[in-house]
């Protein structure tokens, strides 16, 4: 009897340190599969945008991700909705679209289309107008708007502006 | 320490430190397999086969390649197919063994399905050759990213990002996956480490459940009948083979078995000498660009399927729609409610419901690969909605199937 509750009491205090154990390593695990610190800082892009030309697709590379700028033509600011207009970045009294160029469905990257300024998704057909809102299946939200900060004519991405916290207090970013 | 007699032979030096007569007459001579089968029960010993084939020709292409984005795809088209002494035959053979080892494990899960083999007592040879299909599958895809060629780049792009789960955004899953905001070198780094190490080793564990999970209720036969092992075993043991409905795994089956794997291995090494390409896709034949999508994005064969399933619905129904196809397969020993283990031609309208799901899922794959427009896209669409279908009819159908 006395033999016994000595075993109990070794089994369990086996199993706590061995489960503290268990439960420490896969922290370390996890934690081993993180990104890298210098990944994860990796900071911020400087964009200049005074010598972009009109319905020309720009992709830039902010975090390994493609960035599209597109600056508008008159013609098409003045096609577009109040909803797309909402999603433009005015800069130097133009507007541009800015957004991560990587369909919502699955991450592919959609090609901008000049004649129907939109942007058509190869893998699986989705489409996005000029300002990267969603206007056909698969895709299920607008292109990401990244965090930018307009700095004169330049724009900096990664770095949350006024500019970008007001569309993000709209709503517009979700 | 145990009393040992001097040996007077090798065997008998051998058999006395390791039991190896044991071990012969456990695993080969007196291991009972029935008469009443035919070349379809010979595709374990295939795979097993090509298990081996991809395990050998993995060693040599071990040898060169660098998991380094900068230096991996020249490693892999230059260095292995160009400079190392037959590095091509080992690139060929590995290409072709992973695309032709699921046309194998199509066949012997269809196999198990049409006879049955998946119940009454079977149930875990069943759910761990699933599990291998999904480790298979796992160790398939991390190789396909090894090359970092164009396809390996947007499959691993479009593959990891299932995992932010569609409308739940669970975007730092994804990161954390990649180690990194898009697959770049922490990614490759960790798939390499998962295609060479990690996963083969789960594959063999799994292979040994396997195969261990069969040694109770023993392999099916080609009427479900049942009898006993130790009568029939007996018979064989007294001379009486002809009346016995069983024979020895080794030698007797194992030269079967054997017959099959050679005239197998006749059509794979065609393959491999002379119609290698279809397992090489031309798109990676590019370098990974991030900032580029090829055209068309499609998986190899044997994941068009579940593709298909994933692709014409909206994101998240398309999702759930492909996480029921991935899953659904394990539970057939469950949702198969009838009683009667025998081929799918005595069972009625289960063996309606077999063809339907093979020809199905023949025409998921078809449709799978051709761009999603007009008819394919309806084809694409009513075959993935009865998929879904035939699986929710099964236990259905089943709980009515009068008893043979």
């Amino acid at each position: 009897m006395e033999n016994e509750s000595r075993r109990g009491f070794m089994g369990k205090a086996f199993g706590a340190v061995s489960g503290v154990g268990a439960v420490a390593s896969l922290y370390a695990m996890k934690r081993s599969w993180d990104p890298l610190p210098s990944v994860a800082a990796a900071g911020f892009t400087k964009v200049d945008l005074s010598a972009a030309e009109p319905n020309a697709l720009v992709v830039e590379k902010w975090r390994g991700k493609p960035i599209f700028i597109l600056k508008k033509t008159p013609e098409m600011v003045a096609a577009q909705t109040e909803e797309m207009t909402a999603r433009d970045v005015i800069v130097g009294g133009e507007n541009f679209l800015i957004a991560i160029g990587l369909c919502t469905h699955l991450g592919c990257i959609p090609s901008y289309r000049k004649d129907s300024t939109d942007f058509l998704c190869a893998c699986h057909g989705g489409k996005f107008d000029s300002s990267g809102i969603d206007t056909q299946l698969p895709p299920p939200s607008p292109l990401v708007i990244p965090p930018f900060k307009i700095d004169g004519t330049t724009v900096v991405l990664g770095e949350e502006g006024p500019e970008y916290a007001k569309m993000k207090e709209s709503g517009l970013i979700a | 320490m145990a009393h040992f007699e001097k040996a007077n032979s090798l065997n008998e030096w051998l058999d006395q430190r390791l039991a190896v007569n044991t071990l012969k007459r456990v695993l080969q001579t007196e291991y009972w397999i029935p008469k009443n089968i035919n070349f379809l029960w010979a595709m374990g010993m295939v795979l097993a086969i090509t298990f081996g084939i991809l395990l050998v020709s993995g060693i040599f292409l071990l040898m060169y390649y660098q998991p380094n984005v900068d230096t991996a795809f020249d490693s892999v088209n230059y260095t292995i197919m160009r400079e190392v002494g037959f590095g091509w035959l080992w690139r060929h053979v590995h290409a072709v063994a992973a695309s032709v080892v699921f046309l194998i494990i199509y066949i012997h899960m269809f196999t198990g399905i049409y006879y049955g083999s998946y119940k009454k007592g079977r149930e875990i040879i069943w759910i761990s050759g699933m599990l291998l299909f999904v480790a298979f599958s796992a160790e398939a895809f991390s190789g396909y990213m090894l090359p970092w060629g164009q396809m390996s780049y947007w499959a691993g792009m479009v593959i990891t990002n299932l995992f932010s789960l569609g409308s739940l955004e669970f975007n730092g899953l994804v990161e954390w996956i990649r180690g990194d905001y898009v697959p770049a070198q922490a990614f490759l780094t960790r798939f390499f480490m998962l295609h060479v190490l990690l996963i083969p080793l789960a594959i063999i564990a799994l292979i040994g459940i396997h195969f261990g999970a069969l040694r109770l209720p023993h392999v099916n036969n080609q009427d479900g009948e049942e009898f006993d092992y130790d009568v029939e075993a007996e018979k064989y043991k007294a001379g009486d083979k002809k009346n016995s409905k069983v024979i020895a795994f080794a030698n007797d089956f194992l030269s079967k078995d054997m017959f099959v794997v050679a005239v197998y291995l006749v059509f794979f090494f065609y393959l491999v000498f002379w119609n290698y390409s279809f397992a090489m896709d031309p798109v990676n034949f590019d370098p990974a660009d991030g900032l580029k999508t090829p055209a068309h994005i499609y998986p190899e064969w044997y994941f068009l399927w579940s593709y298909e399933i994933l692709r014409p619905f909206s994101k998240d129904i398309g999702l759930i729609a492909f996480g029921f196809a991935q899953v659904i397969f394990v539970f057939l020993p469950f949702l198969d409610r009838s009683p009667n283990a025998v081929p799918a031609s005595r069972r009625g309208l289960f063996f309606i419901w077999f063809w339907l799901l093979l020809i199905d899922m023949i025409a998921l794959t078809a449709m799978g690969k051709l761009p999603p427009e007009g008819i394919y896209s309806t084809i694409g669409f009513v075959s993935a909605v009865v998929f879904i279908l035939l699986w929710i009819a099964l236990p259905i159908i089943t709980k009515f199937e009068k008893k043979v």
